[in-house]
């Protein structure tokens, strides 16, 4: 970010009250047409390009394992050998995965438009159609500039953007994730220039009146804790943010810090100023090694300009971040547990007391999730009206999930709080793929529940979820298709939080364990119509006693699937039989004669002697000799062996 | 003997930058990057410098998932068990993976030390499920397989064995 002129003054030593608002209204100091030209000229630049010309390729975990580093390497390329005037720049994921990977093109006055799963030897043909003003190959147009209508449709025609409300992902897949001038030019820290221009109390009254709850899971209102903390007496206090994203299936985090860090990094500054603290933790998953690097880039940034450190933007507020890489355990979404890994312990304690009051080494600290700081951020800049617009009378404004699973446009999105399962579920996702039917809807990770197809009006708000045996949790939704059976779901889920249980209190360590193997009989057809008695009985137990959050939302997979999937548990025990043919042992093993080629290896790893056949003809199963271990199955190079 | 010197030179220079309890989970991380696991040697000198009792070390090395105790093969097939990739088979790929390298029960690398297999939590790209990553030993090779069924797993499991061996013969 440079200076307008040698006029401005700001430094990190000497800052600037109005350092912000000046990069996008300035100069505000004093009056100059050349500044002013010289700014917009700045700002015109980061959108359009130096050359009216912007080609944006998004760098995002997900993308690069789509092939987005291949792709954009293919735009540098061609760019270079072709001598045309067009800036290559990078960006964040846009949350439509099943478009990956993409590229954007976009100029001054030209049509902004989005190429979806773009192959690296297509780039050259795009970039010349796109000059040319020929649009067919495109996914979306985002602004249609002054071009005619074409058949290509406008990114928010389309059902999966549509029902979107962007309000804290709005940068996503917009901005530069690694500039910090990119990030200002579209409104970023502006809030943070808003806070420090209040009083803390102020700001917690802010975020009380936006009625704003932990998007972490579960869903605690955010300005109780700030209150809390703030209205303790203590020579420091910490403000941590936890990225330790842990939850199977949710990556809404990993996709916010990386595709727009700054805003984790101005919600947090926001959020330590109004509880007083001086220094802040981002405790993030070292195995998720980009979001760790964009989140320290951010750091080191604002640090650079003024906005971390001493006497931030002339505030007299002095604060500071720094990195911690997590090594990774699931119980560190537990407050207690997190606190317990920056101090170089394991496994959480008792509460009261809260950290709110005595956390990190016996210091008032605040927890919040990344989409929680980042709503903060992005209230400040916005407006809490505009967050109130949207969600129920509850719980108010947006909230990210990522659905996953059987649907045909896997993605994160942002939606109003409120929005049912099935507009998710069908008009963002896409709903199955051809040919399969939605039998359940798994919400909230392994301490989620699964919700039947029959019951998809549910609104998604915390309470309701809570009532139909779900949790908002940090916003994962599977979709699970007919050909998945409910028992396994709900051992792979208590399999899950077994692994993870830190077992420091029994009822999670023993009483995971005995779910687990009652669960793993059923599905080996060793099941009794009592267990389920057991299973409910338990399940009560390690809710009602367990030391944590781990273990008192661990049983809800299989309390859920119990309550709405009783018929498949029985099928189970009493017929042997698993419906969707999934369980090894309660299925049917079968060698197609078209696939199978007579190698014979199936019938050499047999252990029963079951298999037979000549070289080179199709060999075929004795039911009654095979103990369905499931090796043919495994071992078949073909896929010949099947499952039925 | 030269093993253990290497120890001692490691261990001072981690302990140079970070020496105190607080920086445990990260003097781990640097020991494991060094190393590709953490070697029994390391962790007892770590206590023995720090004032920490081994236990409470070895507490931490086995509570978080990143940490290894013993050393992995020159590539390490992470198989996804994230709840989309469990939904779409990933299991299935996992004993495949194991078959077909031959990995004992209660083991995760094969008996010649080539590769090994680990479960592994969310990658986060679900749209690809069911996914396999594939890391090289020292983390400079990162592959990414999506869509993986049972045929190419079992395909995966031979490419891969056969870059570790090469590996193996060139001194890597």
């Amino acid at each position: 970010m440079d200076k307008c002129c040698s006029r401005c003054w700001h430094t990190p030593e000497y800052p600037c009250k109005h350092y912000i608002r000046c990069r996008t209204e300035g100069p505000l100091c004093h009056d100059s047409p050349e500044c002013r030209a010289k700014r917009e000229r700045r700002i015109n630049e980061i959108k359009y390009g130096r050359y009216g010309l912007k080609i944006k390729v998004p760098i995002a975990s997900c993308t690069l394992a789509a092939g987005a580093k291949e792709v954009y390497n293919a735009v540098v390329k061609e760019v270079n050998s072709s001598g045309l005037n067009i800036d290559v720049g990078i960006t964040g994921c846009i949350g439509l995965c099943h478009i990956d990977p993409w590229l954007e093109i976009s100029g001054k006055d030209l049509p902004s438009v989005i190429y979806a799963n773009v192959k690296p030897e297509e780039v050259p043909k795009i970039i010349k159609e796109y000059l040319s003003k020929d649009l067919s190959r495109a996914f979306a147009i985002r602004s249609r500039g002054s071009t005619p209508p074409s058949k290509v449709p406008l990114l928010e025609e389309l059902p999966s953007w549509s029902n979107q409300v962007r309000f804290v992902s709005r940068n996503c897949g917009v901005v530069n994730p690694e500039s910090i001038e990119e990030y200002v030019a579209f409104g970023g820290f502006k809030g943070l220039e808003k806070a420090l221009n209040t009083t803390p109390k102020a700001v917690i009254e802010t975020v009380k009146r936006s009625g704003l709850r932990g998007r972490g899971g579960a869903g605690f209102p955010t300005w109780i804790k700030w209150d809390i903390a703030q209205s303790q007496v203590s020579d420091v206090k910490y403000f941590i943010v936890n990225a330790d994203e842990g939850d199977p299936g949710a990556f809404m985090n990993r996709l916010l810090a990386e595709a727009d860090p700054y805003r984790v990094v101005e919600g947090m500054i926001i959020g330590a100023y109004a509880i007083g603290a001086s220094k802040g933790y981002i405790f993030v998953r070292a195995e998720k090694p980009l979001m760790a690097e964009r989140l320290s880039k951010a750091v080191e940034e604002a640090r650079k300009y003024g906005l971390l450190g001493r006497n931030i933007l002339g505030s007299g507020f002095n604060f500071d971040i720094e990195v911690i890489l997590s090594a990774g355990a699931f119980v560190c979404g537990e407050e207690t547990a997190l606190i317990a890994a920056i101090e170089g312990r394991t496994r959480p304690r008792q509460r009261p007391p809260y950290p709110a009051t005595k956390g990190l080494w016996g210091k008032p600290t605040v927890i919040n999730n990344v989409e929680t700081v980042a709503h903060v951020a992005t209230i400040f800049q916005v407006s809490v009206d505009e967050f109130v617009r949207y969600g129920t009378e509850k719980s108010k404004g947006t909230k990210m999930f990522c659905v996953t699973g059987s649907v045909r446009r896997t993605g994160a999105y942002e939606v109003p709080i409120g929005i049912t399962l099935k507009k998710l579920v069908y008009d963002l996702a896409g709903g199955p793929p051809e040919g399969r039917n939605v039998k359940a809807v798994q919400v909230g990770g392994p301490s989620g529940g699964c919700v039947p197809s029959d019951m998809l009006d549910t609104p998604v708000d915390y309470e309701t979820l809570q009532s139909a045996g779900a949790i908002m949790g940090s916003g994962g939704v599977v979709v699970i298709d007919d050909k998945s059976c409910m028992v396994d779901v709900a051992k792979f889920f208590t399999s899950f939080t077994l692994a993870e249980s830190c077992g420091k209190c029994f009822p999670c360590r023993i009483g995971m364990k005995i779910l687990y193997d009652i669960l793993n009989n059923i599905t080996e057809g060793r099941g009794s119509e009592e267990d389920l008695e057991v299973l409910t009985e338990l399940s009560d137990a390690i809710v009602g006693s367990s030391l944590c959050a781990l273990g008192g939302t661990a049983p809800n997979p299989v309390k859920s699937t119990l309550r709405y999937f009783r018929d498949e548990y029985i099928a189970h025990i009493r017929d042997k039989r698993c419906p969707a043919g999934v369980c090894a042992r309660l299925v049917e093993y079968w060698i197609d004669p078209t696939k199978c080629v007579g190698c014979g290896l199936c019938a050499r790893v047999c252990p029963a002697n079951a298999i037979s056949g000549e070289r080179g003809k199709p060999y075929a199963i004795d039911r009654s000799r095979c103990i369905k271990c499931s090796q043919c199955f495994i071992t078949c190079p073909q896929g010949a062996v099947t499952k039925r | 003997m030269s093993v253990v010197s290497d120890v001692d030179t490691v261990i001072s220079n981690i302990l140079n930058r970070y020496n105190s309890r607080q920086y445990l989970m990260r003097i781990l991380q640097e020991v494991q990057s060094v190393y590709g696991y953490l070697p029994r040697e390391a962790l007892e000198k770590l206590s023995s410098i720090m004032k920490i009792p081994l236990s409470d070390i070895i507490n931490v090395a086995t509570f978080y998932h990143q940490y290894k105790l013993e050393p992995p093969g020159h590539y390490v097939f992470l198989v996804c068990m994230g709840t989309a990739c469990h939904l779409k088979g990933n299991q299935d790929n996992y004993n495949v993976l194991r078959d077909a390298l031959g990995i004992k029960e209660g083991t995760t690398t094969s008996p010649d030390g080539l590769v090994s297999v680990e479960k592994a939590r969310c990658f986060g790209c679900c749209s690809l499920a069911p996914v396999i990553m594939v890391v090289s030993r020292d983390g400079s090779e990162r592959y990414l397989h999506g869509y993986v069924n049972i045929q190419e797993a079992r395909k995966l499991a031979f490419k891969y064995r056969g870059l570790a061996s090469s590996k193996k013969k060139s001194g890597g």
